[in-house]
């Protein structure tokens, strides 16, 4: 499990990439990659490609991440996602709360 | 608990040598640097001065007479049990395998002669810092230990507690079979069942993210508020608006409950469901052996603001035998030894392959142990089987409020108007249960009233005020029009009101209540109807042949839109 965090160049976006399981034990690289990198950010993206697993904790990494950014305000996409992890995401209706692709 | 020396101080070392010289040797150079010595001369002497000294390090010679020091050094370390008290072997052989075998024996350095002072200094040293490093360990082990035993013991506590809770309520009903391992409860899984007032039953499946007290303490409050509000005759959109703004106040942000919901109305003949975030609820067809499945259209519970949750249920219409299934995904998840997941094709198969609706429930629990025999402790399953069938009226919540005479008001009168927007907006029912309650208590009358005022108070509402007409109900997308069509209506509502009067007064062995409901509607023309009472049974939706058979009388007014009906109720009845 491993987690990449980049600020695009103007510095307003910022993109998190999952690469392998996203669970518990990710939670506190995930919280650091936007916690320390989202100054100026107004816009994220969660790059699930190489994410292979998700969970419910990931789910409620996902959440924390939306309180940070704001709550109802926060725009995050979750982009790239396979069957499984989208599967999930739609179980739980999360494109209510992110938009999904 | 080993005894703690910092490497350096002075050490009590035991100096196991058959021969005089060298015994001496060593005890001068030992002493020299400021140790105590203890002596042996062969390997049995050593074991005995072993045992009656204690020392903190042994100098053990390796070929000795009468024991050899090889055999000591075992028993020595026998002897010594969890602490380690270093062995240094001297020798004088130099061949690979006379040293491997002192070492094998457990020996943990050795010296060879003739002995130089400044390597035996080193070498005690060192072997003084592996001890304490070992100690260091065992410290921290029990410290550990200790620790974890308490949690444990917090745990069963919590558990205990918990257990209390979440599981009152019928879930020993003989309609409602389920399975809930201890590994799901650990995991914040809680199944909640009971009976309302009206006779329909509520059934709540539950799973918390995380895994063991922090989840399952989630479920405390769910279940006080669910068998609270139940038992008062709220619904269930309005139980889980609750649960969710609940769950949303004391839950840290990440933390949520998935959730399904079933409101089974026997008077109905439907199932209301709400999903959050669980898997599919299955609805199995007992005389066409087909089944539907339900998907999650909600957020978990504890994530959305209270004025953005969406509590609106489907609802289904079912025939008595039909059966409703509810799982968590602990089962869908459930991996075999090939790390496959059990998934929701093969739980669906399970439906499809059935021919006898009495086994179904028992094939799905062979279906997973089939898939996965070496489960058993940790297998994290909640899975329930729910028969739409009226679980007779003995059964129920368990009560230990029992009627006091003189304990309270017998003789009252309670007028209370619903007007314009709140009439869209408010459920009355729970507030006149909770004052018929204050006279009658908990017996099983509050069924009857219950579903007098809950049948009054829809024909008010929906024939009186909205003017909607029953017969909507007996075409195909009949309830779905019925309800849409209310809906409408009831956001257009001007001027508009509804009138319950309760007027209670005491008699010899009981009481008689009057109810009177009125409304602002436009009545309907009740006198060609009072002659002819199969009539009314045809005039489907006005339930008044259910009401007449609960009530003393029952009589209509003015234009057909009040009506007045007066139960009598007997002491231990």
């Amino acid at each position: 499990m491993a987690i990449w965090a980049s600020p695009s160049n103007d510095g307003k976006a910022l993109t998190i990439k999952v690469q392998g399981r996203f669970d518990f034990s990710a939670h506190q690289e995930f919280r650091d990659a936007y916690e320390k990198n989202s100054d100026k950010s107004s816009q994220y993206i969660v790059d699930l490609k190489e994410t292979t697993y998700l969970d419910s904790s990931a789910l409620g990494m996902l959440l924390l991440l939306r309180d940070h950014a704001g709550g109802d305000s926060a725009k995050i996409n979750i982009v790239n996602c396979n069957q499984d992890v989208k599967k999930i995401l739609t179980i739980s209706n999360f494109e209510q709360l992110f938009l999904i692709k | 608990m080993p005894k703690e020396k910092a490497p350096g101080t002075a050490l009590k070392i035991l100096i196991v040598e058959d021969d005089l010289t060298d015994r001496l040797l060593l005890s001068t150079i030992i002493r020299n640097d400021g140790h105590e010595v203890v002596e042996a001369i062969n390997g049995f002497d050593a074991i005995e001065k072993f045992i009656e000294h204690q020392p903190d390090l042994v100098l053990m010679d390796a070929l000795m007479p009468v024991m050899d020091g090889i055999e000591a050094a075992s028993t020595i370390k026998t002897l010594s049990g969890e602490n380690m008290i270093p062995v240094m072997f001297l020798t004088s052989l130099h061949d690979a395998e006379s040293v491997a075998k002192c070492l094998d024996s457990g020996g943990d350095d050795f010296l060879t002669k003739p002995y130089s002072r400044i390597i035996l200094r080193s070498k005690i040293i060192a072997l003084s810092r592996l001890r304490s490093l070992h100690n260091t360990v065992l410290i921290q082990r029990d410290h550990i230990a200790r620790h974890n035993a308490y949690l444990l013991h917090e745990q069963e506590v919590a558990k205990a507690v918990f257990n209390n809770i979440a599981h009152t309520g019928c879930i020993d009903s003989p309609n409602i079979k389920h399975v809930l391992s201890p590994m799901a409860i650990f995991n914040g899984d809680i199944l909640l069942a009971t009976k309302c007032p009206s006779g329909s039953i509520m059934a709540f499946l539950g799973d918390f993210t995380g895994h063991g007290l922090p989840a399952a303490i989630g479920a405390m409050p769910v279940a006080e508020i669910f068998y609270g509000m139940s038992q008062k005759g709220f619904a269930m959109d309005e139980i889980l608006k609750e649960i969710n703004k609940r769950l949303v106040g004391i839950l840290p942000p990440g933390v949520f409950c998935c959730a399904c919901a079933v409101h089974l109305d026997f008077r109905r003949n439907s199932i209301f469901v709400w999903n959050g975030g669980m898997p599919d609820v299955v609805v199995y067809r007992a005389n066409e052996k087909s089944f539907f499945t339900i998907k999650s259209f909600h957020l978990p519970l504890g994530i959305l603001q209270a004025e953005k949750f969406i509590s609106s249920t489907q609802e289904f219409e079912v025939n008595t035998g039909d059966r409703i299934y509810l799982c968590s995904d602990g089962i869908l998840e459930e991996q075999n030894a090939s790390t496959e997941m059990y998934g929701e094709t093969r739980y669906l198969q399970v439906f499809a392959k059935n021919t006898d609706i009495e086994k179904l429930f028992n094939e799905h629990i062979e279906a997973l142990r089939n898939f996965n025999p070496d489960a058993n402790q940790n297998d994290d399953h909640s899975f329930v089987e729910i028969i739409f069938d009226e679980i007779d009226k003995k059964s129920g919540i368990k009560d230990t409020h029992v009627i006091k005479e003189g304990a309270s008001a017998k003789n009252w009168r309670f007028e209370y108007e619903l007007r314009n927007e709140s009439l869209r907006e408010f459920n009355p029912l729970p507030l006149l249960i909770h004052i018929l309650r204050d006279t009658l208590g908990y017996q099983i009358k509050i069924g009857e009233l219950y579903t007098i005022l809950a049948e009054l108070y829809s024909n008010a509402l929906d024939h009186g005020v909205l003017k909607l007409e029953s017969k909507i109900k007996q075409t195909p997308n009949g309830f779905l029009d019925y309800y849409s069509a209310k809906e409408q209506r009831l956001k257009s509502i001007q001027e508009e009101c509804i009138k319950f009067v309760l007027d209670h007064a005491p008699s010899e062995n009981g009481g008689s209540l009057m109810i009177e409901v009125s409304d602002s509607g436009d009545g309907f023309n009740y006198r060609s109807f009072t002659k002819n009472q199969s009539s009314f049974e045809h005039y489907s939706g006005r339930g008044i042949p259910l009401i007449r058979s609960l009530c003393r009388t029952v009589q209509f007014e003015g234009k057909g839109n009040k009506v007045i009906a007066i139960y009598d109720w007997v002491f231990g009845e």
